[in-house]
């Protein structure tokens, strides 16, 4: 396996219910095309957070909108790209991704605001371009090669 | 979503029975929760056993159901699935929780309190 390239395109609407189908269906793919279990984990956590921010600010205004991920591994890397025709991220650039404070009084602890921040520490890389009209969403995982 | 609840003389125990706490199950896990914790024993653990997976919507329901309890009462988690306790990490949430591996361990420690 190591080397050669599989991949997918996966595509819906951008609304939350059939995101969640979507997702254990990208889940599911993604484990077939070499995504070890212990890491299958974490690329959900930041695909739903990639996705999440799409449903909730990209189309916030939008009432059917939709969404492409495609995802590759090539020997060690797998690329994720999530492609939309929502609003660009503001100011065109990916957001800063701090961590929430959390160390405050019970009452101000951040109800939000996790999900950059996650998916900056789940990626080794990650990339925002907008074009023709979409925005182009690359994360990149390092796969740590399972023995035998 | 489906919680439901039991009581010892010391600690309610809610248990979720849902696979997901993500952005389509959010308010309803914070309206159910509002229900079920809203009175009682001032230590709530929540039995999390049965949930693979938590994104950020999720994880700001547990918190601000950790909010409405007020501070003279407090919610311990239990039960922490690995991507699940994986947010926690992420995002320091685990050191503002007391989390326990089983359900077992956090009811056996009901009366240590870390927080103090």
């Amino acid at each position: 396996m190591s080397g050669k390239h599989t991949g997918f395109t996966h595509g819906f609407a951008a609304t939350e219910h059939d995101t969640r189908g979507a997702l254990a269906e990208i889940m599911m793919r993604l484990r077939i095309i070499g995504v070890p279990d212990e890491q299958a984990g974490g690329v959900e956590i930041a695909v739903t957070e990639a996705v999440n921010n799409i449903v909730e600010h990209a189309y916030r205004d939008v009432d059917r909108g939709s969404i492409m991920i495609r995802a590759g591994v090539t020997g060690n890397v797998l690329r994720v790209l999530l492609v939309d025709e929502g609003a660009e991220l503001p100011g065109a650039e990916l957001p800063a991704g701090r961590p929430a404070n959390i160390d405050t009084a019970l009452d101000d602890l951040p109800e939000g605001g996790f999900g950059w921040f996650m998916i900056r520490t789940l990626t080794r890389d990650i990339r925002y371009r907008r074009w023709r009209g979409r925005n182009h969403l690359r994360l990149q995982f390092d796969l740590i090669p399972t023995v035998g | 979503m489906s919680l439901t609840s039991t009581a010892t003389d010391t600690a309610k125990i809610i248990t979720v029975n849902a696979a997901r706490i993500d952005a389509v199950m959010a308010i309803q896990f914070k309206d159910d929760m509002r229900e079920q914790a809203g009175d009682g024993p001032a230590r709530v653990i929540l039995d999390l056993s049965a949930v693979e997976f938590i994104d950020s919507s999720g994880l700001g329901a547990i918190v601000a159901a950790m909010k409405q309890l007020g501070s003279e009462r407090k919610l311990d988690l239990a039960g922490l699935t690995p991507s699940v306790e994986k947010v926690f990490r992420l995002t320091r949430m685990d050191t503002v929780f007391n989390l326990f591996g089983s359900l077992d361990d956090a009811i056996s420690t009901e009366a240590a309190d870390p927080s103090e």
